[in-house]
């Protein structure tokens, strides 16, 4: 693999992440770590700076947000107690007449939340569209008469919505033209259905060609596709570790990693998000002290980590984690998801966007239904593990195997990436992501807005915290042709809802313009501009006890 | 001409103060509840910060120029 700036001799000039910058004395045992690694391999590296900001939001903020929250579960409570006196009929689940006198089943947190806090401002979730979910989509319209709990549609259709939510990085995922004639030509020739699976029937040729382009792609030996990105992930990773392994998890793990390492039974331990001190320190003692009570060694240690977490917008510092990986003797499973065809100067993800080696990474995982425009996942690496897995991972023995048409669409995609198609189009694609998302950072940075993540993710979080903003900004902009995806808890933390925006290279400068200037208005009704531009006041240290979790 | 200002100066105040302490969020009735408790806990101090902050200004007052007067008695 091409390594850009091989030729600049710094080894001893290692950026480490901004997030560690304060002189941290154990931070340096990850630097030298790198930096004996690259000495050892005489490759000497240069790799890009991590520019990442987490800004912590000024005091008064916080303390209205949750005054804000403390209000909403006042007057939750006071509805609970209307309805559980029968003055106010109860919309929500409730356990039936005979089953009143067993535990009690929506008295916890999540349900009273659901209950009182998100569903007053449920109507900004899960708008149904009807069109394609390409740079503009149509959004129908629908209004509730009882307060969110029920929606009826008005069959007006609001046209032409700028759409700042969906993961259509490079603008694949479009209404039919003539550029899909081929998968048309697929689906004539071979029909949806497989009906089988790759153990049995259902490796078809489409699937072959498909999985050396995506070895070819990612430039590695061998690569597998599966029907479905989820699955991917929660049913390999079961087949990768088991019992007597040892699994270090990012806090900030998508439910499909963390899924898959509860259904492998392999011990997890949580690292805190993209902190390589906890990391280590996790990675040290585990290699110290072994299994717990029976101190023998780990059979695998895993480190799972994301290419971009999609909450935080943040690139993986992998440069450092693939340093300890190699100094701890641990394997590395990295789940591509959003970075794959979306970061590094010709779309490979984030290997190349930090100009590593993929032998350095044990596992590639990523999905194809982000910059792709289709479905499906994959798995890649070398050619032993590959094998190993079309034999035992479950998403080859029990699932169907992935439909002809969207592996056609894959491949398709692909070449259009790769520059196959006698174009250089794809290429341009990538070229314009980038410089979408870096023109978008800017100026919401310039607007005084507090978002996060590296600098160069497509996936932009801006911090809105309090809830009734949330709801408030979320409807202005619908107002405006304009839908963003508003996130809040459980996804992030209770007091940092955010809205989150996905630049896409169908996006033009035009339509990003409107974004911007729209969201520059409502950053002034709303009172949303509150960076300070002061430095990440992230945890920097990490001197917590490590916890297990309890299975 | 200033009438209408002032009143969307008023109604943008009115809006902020939804916002930021998350009543744009209750349905109406709860809103009008939680203005009126507000509204209720806000006069309430005024009124009695307007009784009783004279009389205890008054008996600070009395008090300190009596330690006063003390003090300027010993230093003499
Ligand atoms: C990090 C990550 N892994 C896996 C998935 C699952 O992929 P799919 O939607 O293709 O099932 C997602 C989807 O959101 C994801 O974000």
């Amino acid at each position: 693999m091409a390594n850009p700036g091989g030729d600049a001799v710094c080894n001893g000039n290692l950026h480490k992440h901004e997030k560690q910058s304060d002189g941290s004395p154990s931070g340096n045992c990850a630097k030298n770590g790198i930096v004996k690694e690259a000495q050892q391999n005489g490759r000497p590296h240069f790799y890009k700076p991590i520019v990442e900001s987490f800004e912590e939001a000024p005091l008064h903020v916080m303390v209205f947000t949750y005054l804000g929250y403390g209000l909403g579960t006042l007057f939750g409570y006071l509805r609970d107690f209307l309805r559980s006196c029968g003055i106010e009929k109860c919309n929500a689940a409730i356990e039936r007449e005979e089953q009143k006198d067993f535990v009690p089943l929506y008295q916890n947190f999540e349900n009273f939340y659901t209950r009182n806090l998100y569903m007053r401002i449920r109507d900004n979730w899960n708008r149904p569209i009807c069109s394609a979910p390409g740079s503009r989509f149509d959004v129908m319209e629908r209004v509730s008469d009882d307060y969110n709990w029920t929606f009826r549609f008005t069959g007006r259709i609001i046209k032409d919505v700028i759409n700042m939510g969906s993961y259509n990085f490079l603008g694949l995922a479009a209404s039919y033209d003539e550029s899909i004639r081929t998968v048309k030509d697929v689906l004539e020739e071979y029909g949806l259905g497989v009906a089988s699976t790759r153990h049995e029937m259902g490796s078809l040729d489409k699937h072959e060609e498909l999985e050396s382009l995506v070895a070819k792609f990612l430039n590695v030996e061998a690569a597998m596709v599966f029907g479905m990105g989820f699955a991917t992930n929660s049913m390999n990773i079961p087949a990768l570790v088991g019992k007597g392994c040892l699994i270090l998890s990012d806090e900030l793990n998508h439910a499909s990693l963390v899924l898959g390492a509860r259904l492998s039974g392999a011990t997890i331990r949580i690292f805190k998000h993209n902190n390589m001190q906890s990391l280590e320190k996790l990675l040290r003692d585990a290699v110290i002290y072994g299994q717990p009570r029976i101190r023998r060694a780990w059979k695998k240690i895993l480190i799972l980590v994301e290419g971009i977490y999609s909450m935080e917008g943040s690139i993986v510092d992998l440069p450092q984690i693939v340093a300890l990986k190699k100094k701890y003797k641990a394997y590395l499973y990295i789940d591509e998801a959003h970075s794959i065809g979306s970061v590094g100067p010709t779309g490979r993800g984030v290997i190349e966007f930090f100009g590593l080696d993929p032998r350095d990474v044990d596992v590639f995982m990523g999905t194809f239904t982000k910059s792709f425009g289709a479905a499906g996942g994959y798995i890649a690496g070398r050619k032993d593990l590959v094998d190993y897995l079309r034999v035992h991972s479950h998403s080859a023995v029990y699932a169907t195997s992935m439909s002809p048409p969207v592996a056609e669409q894959i491949i398709r995609s692909m070449k259009f990436i790769m520059g196959l198609d006698g174009t250089t189009q794809g290429l341009q694609r990538v070229r314009q992501l980038a410089k979408n998302t870096r023109y978008f950072r800017q100026r919401l940075n310039e607007m005084g807005f507090i978002i996060y993540g590296n600098e160069e993710s497509p996936v932009i979080p801006l911090l809105l915290y309090m809830p009734a903003k949330v709801a408030a900004f979320a409807r202005h902009l619908l107002n405006r042709k304009i839908g963003v995806v508003v996130v809040g808890f459980p996804a992030t933390p209770l007091a940092e809802a955010r809205a989150r925006f996905c630049v896409s290279a169908a996006h033009t400068r035009e339509m990003l313009d409107t974004v911007l200037e729209n969201l520059d208005e409502m950053g002034d009704l709303l009172q949303l501009k509150y960076s300070r531009h002061r430095k990440s006041t992230r945890p920097e240290l990490y001197d917590e006890t490590s916890f297990e979790l309890e299975d | 001409m200033d009438f209408k200002r002032v009143k969307d100066y008023f109604s943008w105040l009115y809006y902020q103060y939804q916002i930021i302490s998350c009543c744009a969020v209750l349905e109406p009735w709860e809103q009008s509840m939680f203005n009126t408790i507000l509204l209720t806990i806000f006069a309430m101090v005024v009124y009695t910060a307007y009784v009783f902050i004279p009389i205890h200004i008054r008996l600070a007052w009395e008090f300190f120029s009596k330690i006063c007067g003390y003090h300027s008695t010993i230093s003499n």
